[in-house]
């Protein structure tokens, strides 16, 4: 019962949230463009599927996701598992936190290399360089980004230093990269920092830095418990670019050697 | 015919979802040692989330998509400034506001801030903290899908922008609040997951293609580099205005 009154509250949110999109549609379609709407049955079946979806989704993720990656960000920060048992540690070591250093790996790269608006946004990656950029490497260096920016994150939630420092040594790499990296992935860089963090990645990640934030001890949630979303959203930036500089730098050398046995 | 459509968007959806349940249990089980806590509520919620996410993306490809996509190629068409400015900023806008991930981002945000005492207690002062939030995001996506539009008709290069971008956002750092920074860092990414991506990149590649002398593949693209950045500068300026 208190579940049923749980899912009708998040479901009249939802309802309010999603009417600004159907009143742009039905203004521009109307009265902007003036056309019908082709196959309208279908749009409203459609249209009550992504409020119901919607609504579904809220109500399970809190439920399960967020409960789950508070439970597991405790249970690895938990003083009792990171210094043993009984043992009262004096001051936060972060070396003793290795195994939530590979967690936050771990969770971003797997929740990475299955975003479907990553595999998207990389088919067509591959066709903008004619085939050239690979669509799986591309992927694969994107989670490598995301997993190294998330790991990096919970050593800062972890060490208590600073975000902005972080963000902007990484803005840095990611102007001094745009001046010498191949003009034609730049646009596609930046935006696959963008797409990386999914509404699935997004509560888990949260959660994570959350958890992470209140058992780490002189950690304050609201300072610290944030930024884990802005490391996976940066990393990826660097790493796409970077990929593409050594892909460049490996074909000269490539052709360099051809000249050279050519030359012999 | 339907079933076999149905079982699709089920397995991709669990695609989606299986690797992390994977290092969930990696974790649960090899490296913590320990049972699962609540087991059937999780499992249960779980079921909701994956079913919510089927039901949601099979609600957009049958409605929103389609209508989306097919309205960006009318507005490019009728070749109109005003009137594609003004879809791109309520495109931009009306999205995010319904994200569920920064809705989501948003209630959590919420109930940090006034466990710190940042904002009054109640639960009537922290929903407003949330929806203030969400409407700042929600603006700023808006203007950032409009300025990527303006550059893609007049064919201004991406990385100037995007770096003069990035000088804004440090100099906002200096002066926003310690307590909102993290979160307007966060704002950046959560604005564009699964919903605004398509629609903003099929907006995007349809206008780049139906302006002579711009490459669709290569000007399409950047839409949602700024959809990232704005939101960063406009939560920090909400909250320089909130906690001061």
């Amino acid at each position: 019962m208190e579940f049923i009154d749980h899912f009708i509250t998040i479901l009249m949110a939802t309802c309010r949230d999603v009417s600004p999109i159907i009143a742009l549609i039905i203004f521009f379609q109307l009265l902007v463009l003036r056309e019908t709407f082709h196959r309208p049955w279908r749009l409203l079946v459609g249209g009550v599927y992504v409020v119901i979806g919607l609504t579904l989704f809220l109500a399970g993720l809190e439920k399960a996701l967020f409960p789950l990656g508070m439970i597991m960000a405790d249970q690895l920060s938990d003083p009792a598992f990171i210094y043993g048992a009984g043992k009262m540690a004096a001051d936060v070591d972060w070396k003793a936190y290795g195994w939530v250093y590979f967690f936050a790996a771990a969770i971003g790269f797997s929740t990475t290399i299955a975003e479907p608006s990553l595999i998207a946004v990389a088919h067509k990656a591959k066709d903008v360089s004619a085939g050239t950029i690979s669509q799986m490497g591309l992927r694969i260096v994107v989670a490598l980004g995301v997993a190294f920016g998330i790991s990096l994150g919970t050593f800062r939630i972890v060490t208590g230093t600073p975000i902005y420092i972080y963000i902007l040594i990484g803005y840095v790499i990611v102007i001094a990269q745009t001046l010498f990296a191949p003009k034609n992935i730049i646009p596609l860089a930046y935006d696959l920092g963008g797409v990386t963090t999914s509404t699935v990645t997004v509560p888990l990640v949260t959660a994570l830095g959350l958890g992470l934030s209140v058992n780490v001890p002189g950690r304050n949630p609201a300072l610290d418990g944030f930024g884990l979303i802005a490391f996976a959203s940066l990393f990826p930036i660097i790493t796409v670019m970077g990929y593409a500089q050594l892909m460049g730098w490996l074909a000269k050398r490539n052709i360099k050697k051809m000249e050279k046995k050519n030359a012999l | 015919m339907v079933i076999s459509i149905i079982l699709k968007k089920i397995k991709s959806a669990l695609t989606d979802l299986t690797p992390i349940i994977l290092v969930i249990v990696f974790f649960q089980i090899f490296v913590l040692k320990k049972p699962f806590p609540e087991m059937g509520g999780i499992l249960f919620g779980y079921l909701l989330v994956l079913a919510g996410l089927v039901l949601f993306v099979q609600g957009l490809e049958m409605s929103l998509f389609p209508i989306g996509e097919s309205m960006a190629h009318a507005l490019a068409r009728k070749g109109s400034l005003f009137w594609l400015l003004t879809f791109s900023f309520l495109l931009g806008f009306s999205t995010t506001v319904a994200e569920p991930a920064l809705i989501a981002v948003a209630s959590e945000a919420g109930k940090i801030a006034s466990k710190a005492g940042i904002i009054k207690p109640g639960e009537e002062s922290l929903a407003k903290y949330a929806l203030g939030l969400r409407i700042s995001v929600a603006f700023s996506v808006g203007l950032a899908i409009l300025v990527g539009v303006m550059r893609i008709i007049r064919g201004w290069p991406l990385h100037y922008l995007i770096i003069g971008g990035y000088v804004v956002v440090m100099l906002m750092t200096i002066i926003a609040p310690k307590e909102i920074i993290g979160l307007a860092y966060d704002a950046g990414g959560v604005t564009t997951s699964t919903i605004t991506v398509p629609l903003v990149a099929a907006l995007g590649v349809g206008l780049a293609s139906s302006i002579k002398g711009r490459n669709p593949l290569v000007d399409g693209f950047g839409l949602i580099a700024f959809a990232s950045l704005l939101p960063m500068i406009f939560v920090m300026g909400y909250g320089v205005i909130v906690f001061r």
